[in-house]
Protein backbone atom coordinates (compact mmCIF):
# COMPACT_ATOMS: atom_id res chain seq x y z
CA UNK A 1 0.00 0.00 0.00
CA UNK A 2 1.40 3.35 -0.91
CA UNK A 3 -0.25 6.66 -1.54
CA UNK A 4 -1.32 9.45 0.75
CA UNK A 5 -4.99 9.86 -0.14
CA UNK A 6 -6.31 6.35 -0.77
CA UNK A 7 -3.83 3.53 -0.34
CA UNK A 8 -2.73 4.54 3.14
CA UNK A 9 -3.92 1.55 5.18
CA UNK A 10 -3.55 -2.24 5.05
CA UNK A 11 -6.58 -3.97 3.54
CA UNK A 12 -8.14 -6.57 5.83
CA UNK A 13 -11.58 -8.17 6.05
CA UNK A 14 -12.73 -5.30 8.28
CA UNK A 15 -10.73 -2.29 7.06
CA UNK A 16 -13.78 -0.92 5.23
CA UNK A 17 -15.82 -0.68 8.45
CA UNK A 18 -16.88 2.52 10.21
CA UNK A 19 -14.88 1.74 13.35
CA UNK A 20 -11.64 1.26 11.42
CA UNK A 21 -12.27 4.27 9.22
CA UNK A 22 -12.73 6.32 12.38
CA UNK A 23 -9.60 4.80 13.92
CA UNK A 24 -7.71 6.06 10.85
CA UNK A 25 -9.04 9.56 11.60
CA UNK A 26 -12.10 9.37 9.36
CA UNK A 27 -15.04 11.75 9.93
CA UNK A 28 -12.95 13.86 12.35
CA UNK A 29 -12.48 16.58 9.74
CA UNK A 30 -16.21 16.47 8.94
CA UNK A 31 -17.18 16.84 12.60
CA UNK A 32 -14.82 19.77 12.98
CA UNK A 33 -15.92 21.47 9.75
CA UNK A 34 -19.61 21.17 10.65
CA UNK A 35 -18.82 22.93 13.96
CA UNK A 36 -16.35 25.55 12.82
CA UNK A 37 -16.67 26.21 9.09
CA UNK A 38 -19.34 27.79 6.93
CA UNK A 39 -20.44 26.02 3.74
CA UNK A 40 -18.66 28.76 1.75
CA UNK A 41 -15.40 28.06 3.57
CA UNK A 42 -15.61 24.34 2.73
CA UNK A 43 -16.21 25.20 -0.92
CA UNK A 44 -13.33 27.68 -0.91
CA UNK A 45 -10.95 25.07 0.52
CA UNK A 46 -11.94 22.53 -2.14
CA UNK A 47 -11.35 25.15 -4.82
CA UNK A 48 -7.99 26.27 -3.40
CA UNK A 49 -6.72 22.66 -3.49
CA UNK A 50 -6.89 22.70 -7.31
CA UNK A 51 -8.73 19.36 -7.28
CA UNK A 52 -10.00 18.43 -10.72
CA UNK A 53 -12.70 15.90 -11.62
CA UNK A 54 -11.42 12.34 -11.77
CA UNK A 55 -14.12 10.93 -14.03
CA UNK A 56 -12.24 11.80 -17.21
CA UNK A 57 -13.03 15.36 -18.20
CA UNK A 58 -10.87 16.95 -15.49
CA UNK A 59 -13.04 19.99 -14.75
CA UNK A 60 -12.14 22.01 -11.63
CA UNK A 61 -14.25 20.64 -8.78
CA UNK A 62 -14.40 23.83 -6.72
CA UNK A 63 -15.46 25.81 -9.78
CA UNK A 64 -18.23 23.33 -10.56
CA UNK A 65 -19.55 23.81 -7.03
CA UNK A 66 -19.32 27.59 -7.37
CA UNK A 67 -21.68 27.56 -10.37
CA UNK A 68 -24.55 26.54 -8.08
CA UNK A 69 -26.74 29.46 -7.04
CA UNK A 70 -26.57 30.29 -3.34
CA UNK A 71 -30.26 31.28 -3.45
CA UNK A 72 -31.60 28.01 -4.87
CA UNK A 73 -34.17 26.48 -2.51
CA UNK A 74 -33.24 22.91 -3.47
CA UNK A 75 -29.84 21.66 -4.67
CA UNK A 76 -28.98 18.05 -5.46
CA UNK A 77 -25.69 16.18 -5.41
CA UNK A 78 -25.11 13.03 -7.45
CA UNK A 79 -22.09 10.84 -7.01
CA UNK A 80 -21.32 9.24 -10.34
CA UNK A 81 -20.56 5.55 -9.64
CA UNK A 82 -21.42 4.46 -13.16
CA UNK A 83 -17.82 3.38 -13.67
CA UNK A 84 -17.72 1.87 -17.14
CA UNK A 85 -14.99 3.44 -19.25
CA UNK A 86 -13.13 0.36 -20.51
CA UNK A 87 -9.87 -0.01 -18.62
CA UNK A 88 -11.16 1.78 -15.51
CA UNK A 89 -11.59 0.01 -12.16
CA UNK A 90 -10.70 2.63 -9.55
CA UNK A 91 -14.09 3.74 -8.21
CA UNK A 92 -14.84 0.14 -7.49
CA UNK A 93 -11.69 -0.06 -5.31
CA UNK A 94 -12.82 2.95 -3.28
CA UNK A 95 -16.26 1.45 -2.66
CA UNK A 96 -14.89 -1.96 -1.78
CA UNK A 97 -12.11 -0.76 0.50
CA UNK A 98 -12.94 2.73 1.71
CA UNK A 99 -16.67 3.42 1.30
CA UNK A 100 -16.82 5.76 4.28
CA UNK A 101 -14.23 7.97 2.61
CA UNK A 102 -16.73 8.47 -0.21
CA UNK A 103 -19.62 9.10 2.19
CA UNK A 104 -17.55 11.68 4.08
CA UNK A 105 -16.68 13.37 0.79
CA UNK A 106 -20.36 13.40 -0.24
CA UNK A 107 -21.26 14.98 3.11
CA UNK A 108 -18.60 17.67 2.70
CA UNK A 109 -19.91 18.47 -0.78
CA UNK A 110 -23.50 18.41 0.47
CA UNK A 111 -22.64 20.80 3.29
CA UNK A 112 -20.81 23.18 0.94
CA UNK A 113 -23.73 23.12 -1.51
CA UNK A 114 -26.56 22.99 1.10
CA UNK A 115 -27.82 19.67 -0.23
CA UNK A 116 -30.57 17.84 1.69
CA UNK A 117 -30.74 14.77 -0.58
CA UNK A 118 -27.64 13.34 -2.23
CA UNK A 119 -27.67 10.38 -4.61
CA UNK A 120 -25.14 7.66 -5.18
CA UNK A 121 -25.87 6.50 -8.74
CA UNK A 122 -24.14 3.13 -8.96
CA UNK A 123 -23.92 0.97 -12.05
CA UNK A 124 -26.37 -1.89 -11.83
CA UNK A 125 -23.85 -4.67 -12.36
CA UNK A 126 -21.77 -3.86 -9.28
CA UNK A 127 -22.19 -6.44 -6.53
CA UNK A 128 -19.58 -6.14 -3.77
CA UNK A 129 -19.21 -2.37 -4.26
CA UNK A 130 -22.99 -2.01 -3.80
CA UNK A 131 -23.04 -4.17 -0.68
CA UNK A 132 -20.09 -2.27 0.81
CA UNK A 133 -21.73 1.08 0.03
CA UNK A 134 -25.08 0.04 1.52
CA UNK A 135 -23.32 -1.43 4.55
CA UNK A 136 -21.34 1.74 5.12
CA UNK A 137 -24.46 3.85 4.73
CA UNK A 138 -26.32 1.78 7.31
CA UNK A 139 -23.40 2.15 9.72
CA UNK A 140 -23.22 5.90 9.12
CA UNK A 141 -26.97 6.35 9.62
CA UNK A 142 -26.87 4.38 12.88
CA UNK A 143 -23.97 6.53 14.10
CA UNK A 144 -25.76 9.79 13.29
CA UNK A 145 -23.35 10.67 10.49
CA UNK A 146 -25.99 10.56 7.75
CA UNK A 147 -29.59 11.75 8.17
CA UNK A 148 -31.07 14.32 10.54
CA UNK A 149 -28.87 16.68 12.54
CA UNK A 150 -25.54 15.14 11.57
CA UNK A 151 -23.19 14.79 14.55
CA UNK A 152 -25.33 17.29 16.43
CA UNK A 153 -24.45 20.09 14.01
CA UNK A 154 -27.94 20.97 12.86
CA UNK A 155 -26.99 19.99 9.30
CA UNK A 156 -29.18 17.25 7.80
CA UNK A 157 -28.48 15.22 4.68
CA UNK A 158 -29.76 11.90 3.39
CA UNK A 159 -27.84 9.78 0.94
CA UNK A 160 -29.84 7.54 -1.38
CA UNK A 161 -28.27 4.65 -3.31
CA UNK A 162 -29.74 4.44 -6.80
CA UNK A 163 -28.88 1.51 -9.09
CA UNK A 164 -28.42 1.99 -12.82
CA UNK A 165 -29.41 -0.77 -15.20
CA UNK A 166 -26.68 -1.26 -17.76
CA UNK A 167 -25.86 1.76 -19.90
CA UNK A 168 -22.36 3.16 -20.47
CA UNK A 169 -23.75 6.51 -21.55
CA UNK A 170 -25.22 7.10 -18.07
CA UNK A 171 -21.70 7.94 -16.93
CA UNK A 172 -22.23 11.22 -18.81
CA UNK A 173 -23.62 13.61 -16.20
CA UNK A 174 -26.79 14.81 -17.92
CA UNK A 175 -27.56 11.28 -19.03
CA UNK A 176 -27.13 10.14 -15.43
CA UNK A 177 -29.59 12.83 -14.38
CA UNK A 178 -32.20 11.68 -16.91
CA UNK A 179 -31.68 8.11 -15.77
CA UNK A 180 -32.13 9.17 -12.16
CA UNK A 181 -35.42 10.78 -13.20
CA UNK A 182 -36.58 7.39 -14.45
CA UNK A 183 -36.07 8.14 -18.13
CA UNK A 184 -33.92 6.61 -20.82
CA UNK A 185 -30.34 7.79 -20.33
CA UNK A 186 -30.32 10.33 -23.15
CA UNK A 187 -27.76 13.11 -22.63
CA UNK A 188 -29.13 16.66 -22.54
CA UNK A 189 -28.04 19.65 -24.55
CA UNK A 190 -25.78 22.05 -22.66
CA UNK A 191 -26.23 24.82 -21.68
CA UNK A 192 -28.00 24.85 -19.34
CA UNK A 193 -25.42 22.92 -17.36
CA UNK A 194 -26.60 20.69 -14.51
CA UNK A 195 -25.27 23.21 -11.95
CA UNK A 196 -27.93 25.58 -13.27
CA UNK A 197 -30.70 23.15 -14.22
CA UNK A 198 -30.17 19.49 -13.46
CA UNK A 199 -32.15 16.86 -11.61
CA UNK A 200 -35.85 17.82 -11.78
CA UNK A 201 -34.69 21.23 -13.08
CA UNK A 202 -32.89 21.92 -9.77
CA UNK A 203 -29.24 22.98 -9.61
CA UNK A 204 -27.31 19.72 -9.47
CA UNK A 205 -23.67 18.80 -9.04
CA UNK A 206 -22.47 15.49 -10.44
CA UNK A 207 -19.05 14.40 -9.19
CA UNK A 208 -17.03 11.23 -9.70
CA UNK A 209 -16.32 8.82 -6.80
CA UNK A 210 -12.57 9.46 -6.71
CA UNK A 211 -13.16 13.22 -6.80
CA UNK A 212 -15.52 13.21 -3.82
CA UNK A 213 -13.46 10.67 -1.88
CA UNK A 214 -10.44 13.00 -2.16
CA UNK A 215 -12.26 15.86 -0.41
CA UNK A 216 -11.91 14.49 3.18
CA UNK A 217 -8.11 14.44 2.78
CA UNK A 218 -8.14 18.04 1.56
CA UNK A 219 -10.33 19.11 4.46
CA UNK A 220 -8.23 17.20 7.02
CA UNK A 221 -4.81 18.23 5.72
CA UNK A 222 -5.45 21.54 4.02
CA UNK A 223 -5.69 22.83 0.46
CA UNK A 224 -2.04 23.83 0.17
CA UNK A 225 -0.58 20.39 1.01
CA UNK A 226 -2.88 18.87 -1.63
CA UNK A 227 -1.96 21.48 -4.22
CA UNK A 228 1.70 20.65 -3.51
CA UNK A 229 1.23 17.00 -4.52
CA UNK A 230 2.06 15.98 -8.07
CA UNK A 231 2.11 18.16 -11.18
CA UNK A 232 1.72 21.88 -10.59
CA UNK A 233 -1.14 22.57 -13.02
CA UNK A 234 -3.08 19.39 -12.24
CA UNK A 235 -2.19 18.58 -8.64
CA UNK A 236 -2.91 15.61 -6.43
CA UNK A 237 -2.64 11.87 -6.66
CA UNK A 238 -4.68 9.62 -8.90
CA UNK A 239 -5.65 5.98 -8.93
CA UNK A 240 -4.13 4.65 -12.14
CA UNK A 241 -5.35 1.29 -13.37
CA UNK A 242 -2.99 -0.73 -15.52
CA UNK A 243 -4.53 -3.53 -17.58
CA UNK A 244 -3.88 -5.59 -20.69
CA UNK A 245 -0.52 -7.15 -21.51
CA UNK A 246 1.39 -6.44 -18.31
CA UNK A 247 2.88 -8.93 -15.85
CA UNK A 248 1.11 -7.46 -12.81
CA UNK A 249 -2.07 -5.59 -13.72
CA UNK A 250 -3.58 -3.53 -10.94
CA UNK A 251 -4.39 -0.21 -9.39
CA UNK A 252 -1.69 2.20 -8.25
CA UNK A 253 -2.01 5.51 -6.43
CA UNK A 254 0.59 7.89 -7.87
CA UNK A 255 1.09 11.62 -7.90
CA UNK A 256 0.10 13.29 -11.15
CA UNK A 257 3.18 13.80 -13.28
CA UNK A 258 4.41 10.27 -12.56
CA UNK A 259 6.29 8.76 -15.52
CA UNK A 260 4.07 6.53 -17.68
CA UNK A 261 6.95 4.18 -18.51
CA UNK A 262 7.73 3.70 -14.83
CA UNK A 263 4.11 2.80 -14.13
CA UNK A 264 4.19 0.15 -16.85
CA UNK A 265 7.69 -1.27 -16.45
CA UNK A 266 8.19 -0.94 -12.71
CA UNK A 267 4.83 -0.87 -10.93
CA UNK A 268 2.97 -3.19 -13.30
CA UNK A 269 5.96 -5.48 -13.84
CA UNK A 270 6.56 -4.74 -17.51
CA UNK A 271 5.09 -6.34 -20.62
CA UNK A 272 3.66 -9.82 -20.19
CA UNK A 273 5.95 -12.69 -21.12
CA UNK A 274 8.89 -10.37 -21.71
CA UNK A 275 7.47 -9.25 -25.04
CA UNK A 276 8.12 -5.83 -26.50
CA UNK A 277 5.70 -2.99 -25.98
CA UNK A 278 3.61 -2.17 -29.03
CA UNK A 279 1.23 0.54 -27.87
CA UNK A 280 -0.53 2.10 -24.89
CA UNK A 281 -4.04 3.51 -24.57
CA UNK A 282 -3.26 5.88 -21.72
CA UNK A 283 -6.55 7.15 -20.29
CA UNK A 284 -9.48 4.84 -21.01
CA UNK A 285 -10.63 3.27 -24.25
CA UNK A 286 -11.56 6.47 -26.06
CA UNK A 287 -8.24 8.28 -25.59
CA UNK A 288 -5.92 8.30 -28.63
CA UNK A 289 -3.48 5.39 -28.68
CA UNK A 290 0.28 5.98 -28.33
CA UNK A 291 2.96 3.86 -30.01
CA UNK A 292 5.75 2.47 -27.81
CA UNK A 293 8.23 5.13 -28.87
CA UNK A 294 5.72 7.87 -28.11
CA UNK A 295 5.48 7.12 -24.38
CA UNK A 296 9.13 7.91 -23.72
CA UNK A 297 9.37 10.84 -21.35
CA UNK A 298 5.60 11.15 -21.06
CA UNK A 299 4.27 11.80 -17.58
CA UNK A 300 0.77 11.18 -16.21
CA UNK A 301 -0.54 14.72 -16.27
CA UNK A 302 -2.63 16.48 -18.87
CA UNK A 303 0.14 18.85 -19.94
CA UNK A 304 2.60 16.13 -20.85
CA UNK A 305 -0.04 13.75 -22.19
CA UNK A 306 -1.57 16.50 -24.30
CA UNK A 307 1.80 17.19 -25.90
CA UNK A 308 2.07 13.49 -26.74
CA UNK A 309 -1.32 13.72 -28.45
CA UNK A 310 -3.52 11.92 -25.96
CA UNK A 311 -5.32 12.37 -22.62
CA UNK A 312 -5.05 11.21 -19.00
CA UNK A 313 -8.83 10.69 -19.04
CA UNK A 314 -9.93 8.29 -16.32
CA UNK A 315 -6.39 7.12 -15.52
CA UNK A 316 -6.90 3.79 -17.25
CA UNK A 317 -3.66 2.62 -18.86
CA UNK A 318 -4.22 -0.24 -21.31
CA UNK A 319 -1.01 -1.93 -22.43
CA UNK A 320 -0.67 -3.76 -25.75
CA UNK A 321 2.22 -6.09 -26.56
CA UNK A 322 4.03 -6.54 -29.86
CA UNK A 323 2.28 -9.07 -32.11
CA UNK A 324 -1.28 -7.96 -31.26
CA UNK A 325 -3.61 -7.41 -34.21
CA UNK A 326 -4.69 -3.78 -34.06
CA UNK A 327 -7.48 -4.28 -36.58
CA UNK A 328 -9.21 -6.87 -34.44
CA UNK A 329 -8.57 -4.80 -31.31
CA UNK A 330 -10.21 -1.76 -32.86
CA UNK A 331 -13.22 -3.88 -33.79
CA UNK A 332 -13.61 -4.81 -30.09
CA UNK A 333 -13.86 -1.09 -29.30
CA UNK A 334 -16.13 -0.30 -32.24
CA UNK A 335 -18.53 -3.06 -31.23
CA UNK A 336 -18.63 -1.59 -27.73
CA UNK A 337 -19.40 1.95 -28.87
CA UNK A 338 -22.01 0.79 -31.36
CA UNK A 339 -23.65 -1.18 -28.55
CA UNK A 340 -23.57 1.77 -26.15
CA UNK A 341 -24.67 4.60 -28.45
CA UNK A 342 -27.94 5.71 -26.86
CA UNK A 343 -29.71 6.29 -30.16
CA UNK A 344 -30.56 9.95 -29.68
CA UNK A 345 -28.28 11.59 -32.28
CA UNK A 346 -28.24 10.27 -35.85
CA UNK A 347 -24.48 10.78 -36.52
CA UNK A 348 -23.58 8.68 -33.47
CA UNK A 349 -26.34 6.06 -33.72
CA UNK A 350 -25.75 5.41 -37.42
CA UNK A 351 -22.04 6.23 -37.47
CA UNK A 352 -20.95 3.93 -34.64
CA UNK A 353 -22.92 1.06 -36.13
CA UNK A 354 -21.56 1.77 -39.60
CA UNK A 355 -17.95 1.83 -38.37
CA UNK A 356 -18.53 -1.43 -36.53
CA UNK A 357 -20.08 -3.15 -39.56
CA UNK A 358 -17.14 -2.11 -41.73
CA UNK A 359 -14.67 -3.40 -39.16
CA UNK A 360 -16.61 -6.67 -38.83
CA UNK A 361 -16.36 -7.06 -42.58
CA UNK A 362 -12.62 -6.31 -42.61
CA UNK A 363 -11.95 -8.71 -39.73
CA UNK A 364 -13.93 -11.42 -41.56
CA UNK A 365 -11.54 -10.97 -44.49
CA UNK A 366 -14.19 -9.42 -46.71
CA UNK A 367 -13.21 -5.77 -46.46
CA UNK A 368 -12.12 -3.63 -49.39
CA UNK A 369 -9.93 -0.59 -49.84
CA UNK A 370 -13.15 1.38 -50.28
CA UNK A 371 -14.31 0.14 -46.85
CA UNK A 372 -11.11 1.40 -45.30
CA UNK A 373 -11.55 4.77 -47.00
CA UNK A 374 -15.12 5.03 -45.69
CA UNK A 375 -13.98 4.05 -42.20
CA UNK A 376 -11.34 6.77 -42.31
CA UNK A 377 -13.91 9.34 -43.43
CA UNK A 378 -16.76 8.50 -41.02
CA UNK A 379 -15.36 10.10 -37.82
CA UNK A 380 -15.39 13.54 -39.47
CA UNK A 381 -19.16 13.24 -39.82
CA UNK A 382 -19.64 12.19 -36.20
CA UNK A 383 -17.23 14.27 -34.16
CA UNK A 384 -18.67 17.53 -32.94
CA UNK A 385 -22.12 16.72 -34.35
CA UNK A 386 -23.70 15.07 -31.33
CA UNK A 387 -25.21 16.08 -27.98
CA UNK A 388 -22.62 14.27 -25.86
CA UNK A 389 -19.04 13.06 -26.20
CA UNK A 390 -19.83 9.40 -26.94
CA UNK A 391 -19.63 9.98 -30.69
CA UNK A 392 -16.21 11.57 -30.27
CA UNK A 393 -15.15 8.78 -27.90
CA UNK A 394 -16.11 6.21 -30.54
CA UNK A 395 -14.33 8.14 -33.29
CA UNK A 396 -11.01 8.90 -31.62
CA UNK A 397 -9.81 5.28 -31.47
CA UNK A 398 -10.74 4.80 -35.16
CA UNK A 399 -8.80 7.90 -36.14
CA UNK A 400 -5.74 7.14 -34.00
CA UNK A 401 -5.54 3.38 -34.75
CA UNK A 402 -5.68 3.98 -38.52
CA UNK A 403 -3.25 6.89 -38.31
CA UNK A 404 -0.68 4.93 -36.34
CA UNK A 405 -1.19 1.40 -37.61
CA UNK A 406 -2.43 2.12 -41.12
CA UNK A 407 -0.17 -0.53 -42.61
CA UNK A 408 -1.97 -3.26 -40.64
CA UNK A 409 -5.35 -2.07 -41.89
CA UNK A 410 -4.09 -1.87 -45.48
CA UNK A 411 -2.62 -5.38 -45.20
CA UNK A 412 -5.85 -6.79 -43.76
CA UNK A 413 -8.02 -5.49 -46.62
CA UNK A 414 -5.44 -6.42 -49.27
CA UNK A 415 -4.92 -10.00 -48.08
CA UNK A 416 -8.14 -10.74 -46.22
CA UNK A 417 -6.20 -11.72 -43.13
CA UNK A 418 -4.32 -10.23 -40.21
CA UNK A 419 -0.69 -9.22 -40.52
CA UNK A 420 -0.27 -11.02 -37.19
CA UNK A 421 -1.77 -14.29 -36.00
CA UNK A 422 -4.95 -12.41 -35.15
CA UNK A 423 -5.01 -13.35 -31.48
CA UNK A 424 -5.62 -10.63 -28.91
CA UNK A 425 -4.59 -12.59 -25.82
CA UNK A 426 -0.97 -13.75 -25.47
CA UNK B 1 -51.74 -17.77 -12.56
CA UNK B 2 -50.32 -16.32 -9.38
CA UNK B 3 -50.01 -12.59 -8.94
CA UNK B 4 -46.40 -11.51 -9.55
CA UNK B 5 -46.92 -8.51 -7.27
CA UNK B 6 -46.97 -10.13 -3.85
CA UNK B 7 -47.71 -8.11 -0.69
CA UNK B 8 -44.01 -8.45 0.22
CA UNK B 9 -43.01 -6.94 -3.11
CA UNK B 10 -45.45 -4.07 -2.71
CA UNK B 11 -44.14 -3.45 0.80
CA UNK B 12 -40.66 -3.20 -0.69
CA UNK B 13 -42.03 -0.66 -3.20
CA UNK B 14 -43.20 1.50 -0.29
CA UNK B 15 -39.78 1.36 1.40
CA UNK B 16 -38.09 2.48 -1.82
CA UNK B 17 -40.67 5.23 -2.40
CA UNK B 18 -40.07 6.73 1.02
CA UNK B 19 -36.33 7.19 0.32
CA UNK B 20 -36.96 9.82 -2.35
CA UNK B 21 -38.23 13.38 -1.88
CA UNK B 22 -41.87 13.71 -3.07
CA UNK B 23 -40.91 15.66 -6.22
CA UNK B 24 -38.76 12.71 -7.32
CA UNK B 25 -41.62 10.27 -7.77
CA UNK B 26 -40.59 9.14 -11.29
CA UNK B 27 -37.14 8.25 -9.99
CA UNK B 28 -38.78 5.03 -8.78
CA UNK B 29 -38.83 3.57 -12.30
CA UNK B 30 -35.44 1.82 -12.18
CA UNK B 31 -35.62 0.77 -8.50
CA UNK B 32 -39.05 -0.82 -9.01
CA UNK B 33 -38.04 -2.54 -12.26
CA UNK B 34 -35.02 -3.98 -10.42
CA UNK B 35 -37.28 -5.00 -7.57
CA UNK B 36 -39.62 -6.97 -9.84
CA UNK B 37 -36.75 -8.57 -11.75
CA UNK B 38 -35.00 -9.59 -8.51
CA UNK B 39 -38.23 -11.19 -7.28
CA UNK B 40 -39.45 -12.83 -10.49
CA UNK B 41 -36.38 -13.17 -12.69
CA UNK B 42 -37.79 -11.02 -15.48
CA UNK B 43 -40.20 -8.15 -16.11
CA UNK B 44 -43.15 -8.19 -18.51
CA UNK B 45 -44.80 -5.19 -20.14
CA UNK B 46 -47.82 -5.86 -17.91
CA UNK B 47 -45.50 -5.55 -14.89
CA UNK B 48 -44.22 -2.27 -16.28
CA UNK B 49 -47.78 -0.98 -16.60
CA UNK B 50 -48.47 -1.87 -12.96
CA UNK B 51 -45.28 -0.10 -11.88
CA UNK B 52 -46.48 2.94 -13.82
CA UNK B 53 -49.83 2.82 -11.99
CA UNK B 54 -48.04 2.60 -8.65
CA UNK B 55 -45.91 5.63 -9.47
CA UNK B 56 -48.72 7.48 -11.20
CA UNK B 57 -47.12 8.01 -14.59
CA UNK B 58 -47.77 6.93 -18.19
CA UNK B 59 -47.05 3.23 -18.80
CA UNK B 60 -45.07 4.04 -21.95
CA UNK B 61 -42.34 5.71 -19.91
CA UNK B 62 -41.78 2.60 -17.79
CA UNK B 63 -41.89 0.37 -20.88
CA UNK B 64 -39.30 2.65 -22.48
CA UNK B 65 -36.96 2.17 -19.52
CA UNK B 66 -37.63 -1.57 -19.49
CA UNK B 67 -36.63 -1.91 -23.13
CA UNK B 68 -33.79 0.63 -23.23
CA UNK B 69 -31.65 -0.52 -20.29
CA UNK B 70 -29.71 -3.70 -21.02
CA UNK B 71 -29.96 -5.29 -17.58
CA UNK B 72 -33.69 -5.95 -17.70
CA UNK B 73 -34.88 -9.26 -19.11
CA UNK B 74 -38.34 -9.54 -20.57
CA UNK B 75 -38.49 -13.32 -20.59
CA UNK B 76 -37.41 -16.14 -18.27
CA UNK B 77 -33.66 -16.77 -18.12
CA UNK B 78 -31.61 -19.77 -17.08
CA UNK B 79 -31.11 -20.35 -13.35
CA UNK B 80 -27.58 -19.06 -13.76
CA UNK B 81 -27.03 -16.24 -16.21
CA UNK B 82 -23.38 -16.13 -17.24
CA UNK B 83 -22.26 -12.75 -18.55
CA UNK B 84 -18.80 -12.77 -20.09
CA UNK B 85 -17.04 -9.45 -20.57
CA UNK B 86 -15.57 -9.09 -24.04
CA UNK B 87 -14.31 -5.53 -23.91
CA UNK B 88 -10.73 -4.46 -24.55
CA UNK B 89 -8.91 -5.42 -21.34
CA UNK B 90 -10.64 -8.80 -21.12
CA UNK B 91 -10.00 -9.43 -24.83
CA UNK B 92 -6.30 -8.82 -24.26
CA UNK B 93 -6.35 -11.39 -21.45
CA UNK B 94 -8.32 -14.17 -23.10
CA UNK B 95 -12.08 -13.49 -23.06
CA UNK B 96 -12.36 -15.13 -26.50
CA UNK B 97 -10.99 -18.33 -24.97
CA UNK B 98 -13.38 -18.01 -22.03
CA UNK B 99 -16.35 -17.68 -24.39
CA UNK B 100 -15.20 -20.55 -26.58
CA UNK B 101 -14.70 -22.79 -23.56
CA UNK B 102 -18.14 -22.02 -22.14
CA UNK B 103 -19.88 -22.50 -25.48
CA UNK B 104 -18.20 -25.87 -25.92
CA UNK B 105 -18.85 -27.02 -22.33
CA UNK B 106 -22.46 -25.88 -22.24
CA UNK B 107 -23.09 -26.73 -25.89
CA UNK B 108 -25.00 -23.49 -26.47
CA UNK B 109 -24.35 -20.28 -28.38
CA UNK B 110 -24.27 -16.73 -27.07
CA UNK B 111 -27.74 -15.64 -25.99
CA UNK B 112 -28.97 -19.22 -25.58
CA UNK B 113 -30.11 -21.25 -22.57
CA UNK B 114 -29.23 -24.89 -21.90
CA UNK B 115 -32.08 -27.38 -22.41
CA UNK B 116 -32.26 -28.08 -18.67
CA UNK B 117 -32.74 -24.37 -17.97
CA UNK B 118 -29.61 -24.25 -15.84
CA UNK B 119 -27.43 -21.80 -17.78
CA UNK B 120 -27.93 -18.80 -20.03
CA UNK B 121 -24.80 -17.50 -21.77
CA UNK B 122 -24.44 -13.83 -22.59
CA UNK B 123 -21.74 -11.33 -23.44
CA UNK B 124 -21.50 -7.94 -21.75
CA UNK B 125 -19.35 -4.85 -22.05
CA UNK B 126 -16.81 -3.65 -19.49
CA UNK B 127 -17.54 -4.83 -15.92
CA UNK B 128 -14.72 -2.70 -14.42
CA UNK B 129 -12.64 -5.83 -13.81
CA UNK B 130 -9.86 -4.80 -16.18
CA UNK B 131 -7.12 -5.32 -13.59
CA UNK B 132 -8.36 -8.85 -12.90
CA UNK B 133 -9.27 -9.81 -16.47
CA UNK B 134 -10.69 -11.92 -17.96
CA UNK B 135 -13.89 -11.61 -15.99
CA UNK B 136 -17.50 -12.71 -16.02
CA UNK B 137 -20.54 -12.36 -13.82
CA UNK B 138 -22.83 -15.22 -12.83
CA UNK B 139 -26.12 -13.69 -11.69
CA UNK B 140 -24.76 -11.03 -9.31
CA UNK B 141 -21.38 -12.60 -8.50
CA UNK B 142 -18.15 -11.52 -10.18
CA UNK B 143 -15.60 -14.18 -11.20
CA UNK B 144 -12.21 -12.86 -12.24
CA UNK B 145 -8.79 -13.96 -13.53
CA UNK B 146 -10.51 -16.80 -15.33
CA UNK B 147 -8.88 -19.78 -17.01
CA UNK B 148 -10.20 -23.14 -18.20
CA UNK B 149 -9.66 -24.87 -14.83
CA UNK B 150 -11.40 -22.10 -12.92
CA UNK B 151 -14.30 -22.07 -15.37
CA UNK B 152 -14.84 -25.81 -14.94
CA UNK B 153 -14.83 -25.45 -11.16
CA UNK B 154 -17.34 -22.61 -11.33
CA UNK B 155 -19.68 -24.54 -13.64
CA UNK B 156 -19.54 -27.60 -11.39
CA UNK B 157 -20.39 -25.56 -8.31
CA UNK B 158 -23.56 -24.16 -9.91
CA UNK B 159 -26.21 -26.80 -9.54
Amino acid sequence: MSGPVFMNFPITTTSHSLSEYRARGGYAALAQALREMTPAQVGAQAKASGLQGRGGAGFQTGLKWEFVSKEAPVVYLCCNIDEGEPGTFKDRWILEHSPHQLLEGMLFASYALRVRHAFAYIRGEFDLPLRRLEGALAEARAAGIVGENILGSGFSCDIVVHRGAGAYVCGEESSLINSLEGKKGFPRNKPPFPAVRGLYQRPTVVNNVETLATVPWIMANGAAPYAALGARKTPGTRLFGVSGHVASPGLFEKPTGYPLAQLIYQDAGGVLGGRKLKAVIPGGSSTPILKAAEIEGVTLDQESMGKAGSMVGSGAVIVIAEGTCMVRLLQVLSRFYAHESCGQCTPCREGTDWMNRILERIVAGKGSAADLATLTRLPTGIMGNTVCALGDAASMPVVSFIKKFGDEFAYYVAHGRSLHDGRLAP
Amino acid sequence: MTDAFTPALLARFDVLRDQYPPEMRTSLVLPLLHCVQDANGYVTEADAARIADYIGMPAIQVVEALTWYTMFDREPQGRYVIKVCRNIACSLRGSEDVLAHLQQKLDIGIGETTADGRFTLKTVECLASCGTAPAMQVNRTYHEQLDATKLDQILESLT
